[in-house]
């Protein structure tokens, strides 16, 4: 702060403040919304204040999923492909990249730089503009209500290569000098070496990656026709999507909660990584 | 840049690129190469039977009044998403930047809605804004205004821009509190001196140093109003009422899969990635120049 002007600090304080009340208004509706019984919410004006049937909501969809309507998955299940998949891209995008940024950076070889732009245009190319061939290689490969074809597609990134491209050019060249004078090879010098000094960049990029893989929607939508593969933000949104004589949208909201809890407790624990992650995928 | 000391190894660097070029080329090469032939084919309703057919499929689409109607609400859409997403989060921006009290209890706040998906945003913002339960229709119907975001087309459109403006006002925010965050104290200190208020302050000095972050925002929400979009509009309107909220990104996926109509919908995609690449270089070129800033 450069003077004191306590008038233009309180109107700081208003705008902010009204902007988090605004912001946070949809979550806090959904929240009340999961804690009351079907018969409050479907009474207009619907209460803002909770009320006492969360934990009977949340264990009704985790059990059973929407109630009213046949063939709906129990929750956990859903949740549990979610997490599978959000982890798999997660774990699955790091390792990739990883070892194919340090190809690219500490190997001389034919072809290097083909490689490189070949991931690199990758960039251009997100799964919704190419969706109906995309589909058709997945069919064709026989991956369809598959965790692999849930998960491989998606994992092939040039931001995170990017990243750690980015992050072992900075690497000083006096290590990797040391390492092959003490006779390590590649390999040796990665894991003890490049790979402890990269925690933090992977730490950035698994809270992105993780995000990313969870709300994935298009894709399973489209990859997966069994109820057992489904994940939990598509059944959510197909879920909204059947028009109900009554519907219940305690549970609904119930289930909209669940479905943004794992990747909002991932921000709030790890903002520090997160922040830093997003800064520095879009360099 | 190039690394002076590297390793001599014959065949390891292939067998550690191999992962990723096998995805990339399996499920990012063949497929776009699969869109361009289809862009310029047709095929009977049972797949066999393929035509070439030059440029059919896209004079086709452009004869097509429908697509320019989506292209129109696509760029009504993004303008308003880019425009009014970023001036919300510049004001935001602003003002947190100002505040050292509590600051970082508002910054957790405002971070949430990244992570949570869009999809799910707009089942958020369907219950809230739901005609006949919605909190928020009640309230507009408390000031006289009928919302009815189901049989509405104007009220459609408003509503997935305000779900895809709330989805993406954590990243904006972030990135202009970072920006804002990097300009010198000095400078702010010596304009104070000089007797420049906040206001001054703020349209001299803090919103010329903040353009190129700006303009790498522009880039990007363009981008997301395009492509990241997909998940509201399919979660809250699927397109309707009619064609009211039929973005590019929609129509390619419903003319595809819901209509079966595999020519058309490629020759959308393959315009799409060249808007796509057009984004990227733009955004690319521009990351350049910001290095020297």
């Amino acid at each position: 702060m450069v003077e004191n002007r306590p008038f233009v600090t309180f109107l700081s304080h208003l705008v902010v403040l009204v902007g988090v009340i605004i912001i946070a208004f949809p979550v806090w509706m959904t929240f009340v919304a999961a804690t009351h019984d079907q018969d409050t919410m479907l009474r207009q004006p619907v209460p803002i204040w909770p009320g006492p049937h969360l934990f009977e909501n949340i264990s009704t969809v985790l059990t059973e999923g929407y109630k009213s309507r046949p063939g709906s998955v129990p929750l956990i299940v859903t949740l549990t492909n979610s997490m599978v998949m959000a982890l798999g891209v997660a774990i699955g995008k790091i390792i990739i990249s990883i070892i194919s940024a340090f190809a690219i950076v500490y190997f001389r070889f034919p072809l290097r730089m083909i490689f490189f732009w070949a991931i690199f245009v990758t960039l251009m190319l997100p799964v919704e503009v190419r969706i109906v061939p995309t589909y058709g290689v997945v069919a064709s490969l026989g991956m369809l209500d598959s965790y692999s074809g849930l998960i491989i597609p998606l994992i092939a990134s040039a931001t995170a290569t990017f990243l750690f491209r980015q992050f072992f050019l900075s690497v000083p060249d006096e290590l990797a000098e040391a390492a092959r004078v003490d006779g390590a090879s590649p390999m040796r010098f990665f894991w003890d070496i490049l790979l402890p000094m990269s925690r933090t960049s992977i730490a950035a990029l698994f809270v992105i990656q993780f995000i990313y893989g969870w709300n994935q929607y298009l894709w399973p939508l489209l990859i997966t026709t069994k109820e057992s593969f489904y994940t939990v933000v598509m059944t959510v949104s197909r879920q909204a999507n059947v028009v109900d004589a009554v519907p219940a949208w305690n549970l609904l909201m119930a289930m909209a909660l669940l479905a943004m809890l794992p990747p909002v407790l991932v921000v709030a624990f790890m903002q520090r990584q997160f922040v830093r992650g997003l800064v520095e995928t879009e360099k | 840049m190039e690394k002076r000391v590297t390793f001599n190894e014959r065949w390891l660097p292939y067998l550690l690129v191999a992962p990723q070029i096998v995805i990339t080329v399996v499920f990012f090469f063949w497929p776009t190469g699969q869109a361009i032939f289809q862009s310029v084919i047709t095929e009977d309703a049972f797949g066999g039977n393929t035509k070439f057919v030059w440029f059919d499929n896209f004079t086709h689409l452009l004869n097509d009044s429908s697509y320019y109607e989506s292209v129109r609400i696509t760029v009504v859409f993004s303008f308003l998403v880019a425009t009014v997403g970023l001036a919300i989060s510049l004001l935001l921006a602003v003002m947190a930047d100002r505040i050292i009290r509590g600051a970082s209890a508002y910054k957790s706040i405002l971070v949430w809605p990244y992570a949570v998906a869009p999809a799910v945003a707009g089942v958020l913002f369907g219950f809230l804004f739901n005609p006949s339960v919605g909190t928020v229709s009640w309230m507009l119907k408390g000031v006289g205004i009928d919302f009815n975001y189901v049989t509405n087309g104007n009220q459609a459109l408003i509503l997935v821009v305000i779900v895809a403006i709330w989805s993406q006002v954590s990243y904006n925010f972030l990135f202009f509190l970072a920006g804002l965050q990097s300009i010198p104290k000095s400078l702010i200190e010596a304009a104070a001196i000089d007797g420049a208020g906040p206001g001054r302050r703020f349209w001299d000095i803090a919103f010329p140093l903040l353009s190129p972050t700006g303009f790498f925002l522009l880039v990007i929400n363009v981008n997301y109003a395009f492509f990241g979009t997909f998940g509201v509009i399919a979660s809250l309107t699927q397109g309707g009422p009619g064609q009211a909220t039929n973005i590019l990104v929609y129509k390619v996926y419903n003319d595809g899969f819901r209509g079966q109509d595999l020519g058309g919908s490629s020759a959308q995609s393959v315009i799409l990635m060249v808007i796509v690449i057009l984004l990227t270089i733009i955004q690319f070129k521009y990351i350049e120049r910001r290095v020297h800033y």
